[in-house]
Order: C-alpha cells, then sequence, then structure tokens
C-alpha cells in the first residue's frame, strides 16, 4: 500500500495515543479499500465523535466529520444523493450504540451500500474513560468507580437482527482476518458491518489491570473465541466463559438493499 | 408563460423547491408540515431525485446535510419539536457551511403544544437555536404565492451564502389555499463551485468560500470542529476561531440591506404596522378599510438578517405596531434599532389578530 496516497502527512502528529488500536483498524482499511481498487476521488468516509472518528481526517479522500452519532444518518444522504460514491463510515462504540443507537438499527434495516468499521474499545476514550453500552460486566471506568452494572451490547448481534448484509467481527490482534473482513464488507451491496475490538490502553487499560499496551492486545486475543468453535462447544453442552466474545463472520446474504448503483 | 392554480400553502413550498432544482428530501413526518414531505414523496422520485423518510429530524437533517456535500440541493420540513431536534446539525451546517433550506411549518408551543394552531412562536429559535454565534437567514410567506416565491429564493439564498436557510412559514399559511402564479422556470443561482489550487475553506470578498463537491477530486476533509482554512481541525487557537465565527456571523450580517425583502405602504404615515407572515393579511384588511386614517406598514419577507435601516424609510413615525402571533419577539429587535415607540401586540392560542383589534391599538395610540 503506498501510504502516501492516502495519508494526510501534513496533519501529523496524529491525536492518538501511543498504543491506541485505532491506528492498526485504519490501516486494515485502506488496506482493503485499495486492494478493491477504490479511487481516492470517488471514496468518502464519514464518522461521527469520538477518538476512532478522528480517523477520516487523516486521509486524503473526501471526508465528512460529523455530530456525535450521527454519522450514519449523513452517510445514508451522501450515498442515496450520489450512489458512485463509495462510502465508509469510521465510529466508535458509543458513538454508534449510545447516541447513534437509533440511526445504526435503522441504517442496517434500509441495507444502505455502505461499510461501516467500528471500533469497539468498550469505553468513551475521548471524554477520558466513561462507561460505553459495551463496557464489560464489572469493568471499571469514571462513571462506572464500582465495575460496571449494565449488559454488554452485542453490537454484531444488532447489526445481524436488523438486516445488514455483511456482519464481522475481528479485533486489532487479528489484522488478516480484519482486513479480509473489511475486503468483504466493501464488496458486499448493502450495509456491512465490521466491529474491531481495540486496545485503548489510556482510558480503559489504566483502570482495568492491563496498563501495558501489549496486556490489552493479549486480552482481546485471548478472549476472542473463533464462532465456529463457539458454536461447536455450545452444542456439546460446554459453557462459554461469560467474557469472551465470538469472532468471525456472523451473516453474508443478499437482502434487497437501498443506494446501490444501478 | 405562467400558470394559474389554486393550490395549498405547502404544496406550493414543495412544488417552489422542484423548480428551483430541490433533488433530495429528507423528513419525517409532523403536523402541521407533512404535506410537503407527502408531495416530495410523490414527485421526487419522478424526476430522478431522492426522498427519503428518516427515522427522526436529527437523521433528517443530517441527511440533507450529507446530500447537499454531493452538489445536491437538498431541504427538510418540519414544525416546533422537529424542530428543536435538528438544532445541533443545523449548527453543524452552519460551521460547515452546507447549503439546505429547512423548512418550518410552526405551531403552538413550547412543546407539542398546538399541533393543528399556527403560531410564530420559533422566531428568536431559527436565529439563536444553536449554541455559538452565527449569522441566519429566515424568509416568512404570508401567502401562498409568497410560500412559493420565496422557497425558490431560499435555496438561491442558502447556495449564495453557503448557509442553512430557513423558511419560517405556519399553520395557517401553510394550510390555506389561494390562486398563485407558477411562472415557467425561475431564477436559479447555484454554488459557485472552488477554483482549483483554492484552500477550501478560503472565503471570497463576500466572505464566502467556493463549493468543493465530494466525488470531483477536491479531497476536502469537512468538520464541525473549528478548522483553519485547509478544512482541518484547529481548536485551541484562539485567533482562529474569533475569525472564523466572525467571518460566519458577518457574511450575512454585512448582506443584511443586499438580502433584505420589504414592502412599505404609506412612508409618510406616523402611525405605521410592521409585520410578517399572517398578520401581514389583517393588517392589509385595517388599512383597506380605512384609507382615511393615513396607516403605514412595512411588512418583512426577511426577518433575519434583521434590515434595520428600513425602519428609517418611515421618518414621521410616531408609533411602530407588531402584530406577532408570538409573545413579541421581533417586537424586541426592532426597539434595539429606533427612538420611535413599539407597541407589541402579542397573540397566543393559535388564532389571527382581527382587524377590530388592530385599529383599536392603532386608536389608543393617536
Ligand atoms: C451531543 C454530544 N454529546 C456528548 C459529546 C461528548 N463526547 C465526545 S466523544 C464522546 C464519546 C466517544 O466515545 P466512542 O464513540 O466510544 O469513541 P472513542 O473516543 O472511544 O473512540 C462523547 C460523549 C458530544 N461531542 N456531543
Ligand atoms: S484515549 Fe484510547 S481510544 Fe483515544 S486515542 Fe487514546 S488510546 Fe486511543
Amino acid at each position: 500500500m503506498s501510504f502516501k496516497d492516502w495519508f494526510r502527512e501534513d496533519r501529523l502528529p496524529h491525536i492518538f495515543c501511543t498504543g491506541c488500536g485505532n491506528g492498526t483498524v485504519i490501516n486494515c482499511t485502506l488496506e482493503a479499500v485499495e486492494e478493491m481498487g477504490w479511487i481516492r476521488d470517488t471514496t468518502v468516509f464519514i464518522s461521527g465523535i469520538g477518538c476512532s472518528s478522528r480517523a477520516p481526517g487523516y486521509i486524503t479522500t473526501d471526508s465528512l466529520h460529523t455530530t456525535h452519532g450521527r454519522a450514519l444518518a449523513f452517510a445514508t444522504g451522501v450515498k442515496l444523493a450520489n450512489p458512485r460514491l463509495n462510502v465508509v463510515v469510521f465510529t466508535g462504540d458509543g458513538d454508534l450504540a449510545a447516541i447513534g443507537g437509533n440511526h445504526f438499527i435503522h441504517a442496517c434495516r434500509r441495507n444502505i451500500d455502505i461499510t461501516v468499521v467500528c471500533m469497539n474499545n468498550m469505553i468513551y476514550g475521548m471524554t477520558g474513560g466513561q462507561g460505553s453500552p459495551c463496557t464489560p460486566p464489572g469493568a471499571i471506568s469514571t462513571t462506572t468507580p464500582y465495575g460496571m452494572c449494565e449488559p454488554v451490547f452485542d453490537l454484531s448481534a444488532l447489526a445481524v437482527t436488523a438486516g445488514a448484509n455483511y456482519v464481522a467481527r475481528w479485533t486489532s490482534y487479528h489484522v488478516t482476518e480484519l482486513t479480509k473482513a473489511i475486503k468483504v464488507g466493501l464488496d458486499t451491496p448493502g450495509f456491512s458491518f465490521i466491529e474491531a475490538m481495540v486496545q485503548c490502553p489510556t482510558a480503559y487499560g489504566r483502570r482495568n489491570k492491563l496498563r501495558q499496551v501489549s496486556d490489552m492486545v493479549t486480552y482481546l486475543k485471548t478472549h476472542a473465541l473463533l464462532l465456529q468453535k463457539k458454536q461447536r462447544m455450545e452444542e456439546e453442552g460446554e459453557t462459554v466463559p461469560a467474557d469472551m466474545f465470538a469472532v468471525g463472520e456472523f451473516v453474508r446474504r443478499d437482502r434487497p438493499a437501498m443506494g446501490v448503483l444501478k | 408563460m405562467t400558470k394559474i392554480e389554486f393550490m395549498q400553502g405547502n404544496t406550493a413550498c414543495a412544488e417552489a423547491a422542484l423548480a428551483a432544482g430541490c433533488r433530495f428530501f429528507g423528513g419525517y413526518p409532523i403536523t402541521p408540515s407533512t404535506e410537503i414531505a407527502e408531495h416530495m414523496a410523490r414527485r421526487l422520485p419522478k424526476m430522478d431525485g431522492v426522498f427519503v423518510q428518516m427515522e427522526d429530524e436529527i437523521g433528517s437533517i443530517a441527511s440533507v446535510i450529507g446530500a447537499s456535500w454531493t452538489g445536491a440541493r437538498a431541504m427538510t420540513a418540519t414544525s416546533g419539536p422537529g424542530f428543536s431536534l435538528m438544532m445541533e446539525n443545523i449548527g453543524y451546517a452552519v460551521m460547515t457551511e452546507t447549503p439546505c433550506v429547512i423548512v418550518n411549518i410552526q405551531r403552538g408551543g413550547p412543546s407539542t403544544g398546538q399541533p393543528t394552531m399556527a403560531a410564530q412562536g420559533d422566531m428568536l429559535q431559527c436565529r439563536f437555536g444553536s449554541h455559538g454565534d452565527y449569522g441566519t437567514i429566515a424568509l416568512c410567506p404570508a401567502s401562498v404565492q409568497e410560500m412559493y416565491d420565496l422557497t425558490v429564493k431560499a435555496f438561491n439564498l442558502a447556495d449564495r451564502f453557503r448557509i442553512p436557510v430557513f423558511v419560517m412559514s405556519d399553520e395557517v399559511v401553510g394550510h390555506m389555499r389561494e390562486r398563485i402564479e407558477i411562472p415557467d422556470t425561475v431564477t436559479v443561482v447555484p454554488r459557485r463551485p472552488l477554483e482549483k489550487g483554492t484552500l477550501p475553506f478560503t472565503a471570497g470578498a463576500d466572505g464566502v468560500p467556493g463549493f468543493p463537491e465530494f466525488g470531483k477530486g477536491y479531497g476536502v476533509h469537512v468538520t464541525g470542529l473549528t478548522h483553519d482554512e485547509r478544512g482541518y481541525p484547529e481548536a485551541t487557537d484562539p485567533a482562529l476561531h474569533a475569525a472564523l465565527v466572525e467571518r460566519l456571523v458577518r457574511k450575512v450580517e454585512d448582506a443584511r440591506h443586499e438580502i433584505a425583502d420589504v414592502t412599505l405602504t404609506q412612508p409618510d404615515a406616523e402611525i405605521v404596522f410592521i409585520t410578517y407572515g399572517p398578520p401581514t393579511r389583517t393588517v392589509r384588511q385595517v388599512l383597506h378599510d380605512n384609507p382615511e386614517k393615513a396607516f403605514g406598514h412595512l411588512q418583512l419577507r426577511i426577518v433575519w438578517p434583521f434590515p434595520e435601516d428600513v425602519l428609517g424609510a418611515f421618518p414621521h413615525a410616531r408609533a411602530f405596531i407588531v402584530p406577532e402571533m408570538n409573545f413579541g419577539q421581533i417586537a424586541r429587535e426592532i426597539e434595539r434599532h429606533t427612538c420611535v415607540p413599539v407597541k407589541s401586540v402579542p397573540k397566543l392560542g393559535g388564532e389571527l389578530h382581527t382587524p377590530d383589534e388592530l385599529l383599536a391599538v392603532a386608536e389608543a395610540l393617536r
């Protein structure tokens, strides 16, 4: 991949903390975009608000850094008004699942032809580490000082149920799989949702005994359970540990989609 | 050749938008604006345009802003509760200088209020409703014909100044049926494209930058954060923020006399009515019924930016009477610009002022 073509070098240094997982996901996404043969002039990156949503600002294409939670509604307008544009949305777990939850459900239902890459760091990073709908039970954040007492939102399961054509989850450890999944998402007509579990050493790791960057990457690696293995365990009556999450491809289908170039 | 029709205000608004080249409508149903969305839903797909019913008004205005960046003329229509929901993204359109048209068919508020009754209660909200400082344009039709003409004008002003423009109508004009003349073609002044080699947010002499449409190779970064002329976030430089916000205010405020759209009646009058929207009709009746009393009348078809200089067009005025279907929102703005005593005549509840009510106010001031 030629970085010069895609990155705004004049915007360096970037705002991401040392060891943040977002950079890996941006790299995987651009790798997939390039493998698709997409060009700068007809590719648009759109995002909401958060650390993850800063990604489009470092990319040389046209890009829309919008308001907190609303990226998908903006993207709906861009894609429907000009289906010739390839639209990719970067978002975070708070941006997508909390304030933007309703837009997420309806973008999946409409099955609008865009690809969404969600960097799920299980926390509100940009505002300094408050609990999000994806903060695991018991985890410490600045607004859950005694441990998170609400259940976690399974974003990929929601996307499947609401009607997305392609849904996959990987982590920042699984770069090859993640890149492949994003590419399949870009290639699939309709709504594609790729959830990338990422480390946030600053706002999450620090408070949850995962101080070193490698601690949190190891956490993601060891808590990711291949979907097929999870299903086998369930069939055989084995208990799947509550703190593990499935990775892999959850759905690939061909529901009628909106905004597909005819 | 013009066509004569008998048409509802909301339909006239939708037809005017189509005539002005609007090809994207994102909306959410709400009384008393819904007929605009319904009309667009019927017409747009047959004109190679897009109609989308979004999940709420936050999404509606977001989709409109997104569509605008692809170069489309785009609009939404709503009423009080939906207008309140749109405020954050209206600020985003201001900050990113995104042209779009927002129609507010006003009803009685606060809150759900009076869904089927007219009001003018959102006149300050459209000026100041989103956080931060900015300039804005608001047009107020008093008839179905004006609804048509001002909606066309709204699109041209939005593209000219690169701002969200408000058509601040109300239930009375939105639902009234009247004879209108529809011209064969309307004047369309398109957006000025960004010249290659110019930074995307470098403004021209008029304070307005050229438009870098998505998909045309500009590679523009658009953000609601305070940004430099490249469009890059630069949120902690006090001077840069001050200069940007000052430009956003001034590009509109400094052009207020170019933008102004008023009708003056009887400039040498001593007692002068000032109106916008439906009270205009009542005042016309008062003037018509009492020619011997020589009342003056100033109709504002564009309320924001407020054209304060036109107040000077009534040099003998002893009193300005301002009937409004709110608690006196624009009366206060008028007071700010004149030494002539201002008599606010608020009317809440959804009914128009009657000619007798207004005549009595004028007689008491004689
Ligand atoms: C309407 C609104 N409410 C609150 C905020 C403050 N805010 C900024 S980023 C953020 C959370 C971001 O969390 P997430 O989406 O998970 O992204 P991350 O920073 O973790 O990548 C919040 C609450 C805002 N910008 N706008
Ligand atoms: S706070 Fe977390 S998510 Fe944000 S840049 Fe730092 S490490 Fe990344």
